[in-house]
């Protein structure tokens, strides 16, 4: 196929989804404010301190980190500010999935790759807290828990599956499933939250570990590829524009 | 050090794969209208909250948000906002990039 052809269907499609995109945004915004994160309120104070407990650490060595990394690598000012905006873009595209519902990937993958899962912490905080006070998504009792779901946890995956893979399989393989899979750990994270706050009386934590499951698991697994296929995306653009930006930061493999 | 996508073009890997993101959102659109007929593909919330109602029928939320979107459309027109404003920080940064590249 030749470049023209594939630059025509490619608007076709993306003009197909932007349709398809609007129109389920707008159904979905009459049935009720769509949030793939836990709900303001919805955790019990207890669970709240726990978790903003386990975030707060990682926000302290971001910070830091983030300090020094402009200091002693001015030039990845840039890249930071991108890892953020694919953040900020993917968490904003509520995609329909096969169950009928809709979530949205979390873009998370991409800068844990780049920077490591502290720095992602931050950065993951930061569009958590703009839905919260903006869109009544999510919430700020459940900013602890959310981002360590989120924020953390998804991004601690990518970065071992990165660390771990890296040079060992093709690299555009890897960069898939760190950003995959930490997507869709993402979402076992938040339902194990629920869980631990909502016990079943009968059958206990795992009772309702497995009925959390059910709700998130299926719909995300079509997200999580996608995530996956668009962090590739952003890595491969990088690598053919700044390899030598990926270099200092010590993420070319 | 692999060769994977520089051996090919790049813009025609990347073009095959935001292709295959849009085509599991019809495939979500087509198998989840199959699965669910009239469904609106709301938020996976919406049953989150069902799940925790059905556990706990005493549960409810013990804080509101501060500010809610007044309706579908302010809360569309901040979603937008969203998306733009990360695609217009992320175009620049490449485009930044891709420009230093050629003059160096």
């Amino acid at each position: 196929m030749s470049k023209q052809r594939i630059q025509k269907w490619g608007l076709l499609l993306a003009a197909m989804l932007l349709m398809a995109g609007v129109r389920a945004a707008y159904a979905g915004a009459l049935n009720r404010p769509a949030a793939m994160h836990i709900m303001e309120g919805f955790l019990p104070p207890i669970w709240c301190v726990v978790w903003f407990a386990v975030a707060i650490p990682f926000w302290v060595a971001g910070y830091r980190r983030i300090q020094s990394l402009i200091q002693e690598k001015p030039e990845s000012r840039l890249l930071l500010g991108l890892a953020g905006a694919f953040t900020f873009v993917l968490s904003a595209l509520k995609i329909p999935s096969v169950t009928g519902s809709s979530s949205h990937p979390t873009g998370t993958g991409f800068g844990a790759i780049l920077f490591g899962p502290a720095v992602m912490s931050v950065l993951g905080g930061i569009v958590l807290l703009f839905q919260a006070i903006l869109l009544a998504h999510g919430g700020l009792t459940t900013l602890g828990a959310n981002t360590v779901s989120m924020a953390i946890a998804g991004p601690l995956v990518a970065w071992w599956i990165w660390q771990g893979l890296k040079g060992k399989m093709s690299t555009g393989w890897v960069v898939f499933l760190a950003a995959a899979l930490a997507d869709l750990i993402t979402y076992v994270v938040t339902a194990t939250q629920l869980a631990l706050a909502y016990p079943d009386p009968v059958s206990g934590f795992f009772g309702s570990w497995s009925k959390f499951l059910v709700v998130f698991a299926v719909t995300q697994i079509p997200l999580a590829i996608s995530e996956g296929l668009l962090t590739v995306v952003i890595f491969n653009t990088l690598r053919a524009n700044a390899a030598a930006e990926l270099k200092t930061l010590g993420a070319e493999a | 050090m692999t060769t994977d996508s520089r051996s090919s073009n790049p813009t025609a890997v990347n073009g095959l794969l935001i292709a295959g993101v849009i085509l599991l959102a019809i495939l979500g659109l087509v198998v989840g209208n199959i699965l669910m007929p009239g469904t609106e593909f709301g938020g996976a919330d919406g049953q989150a909250e069902e799940v925790i109602t059905s556990i706990d029928p005493n549960a409810e939320p013990w804080f509101s948000p501060i500010w809610e979107p007044p309706g579908g459309e302010t809360e569309s027109l901040l979603f937008a906002l969203q998306a733009g404003l990360g695609g217009g920080v992320a175009g620049y940064i490449i485009g930044l990039k891709r420009g230093q590249k050629k003059t160096e």
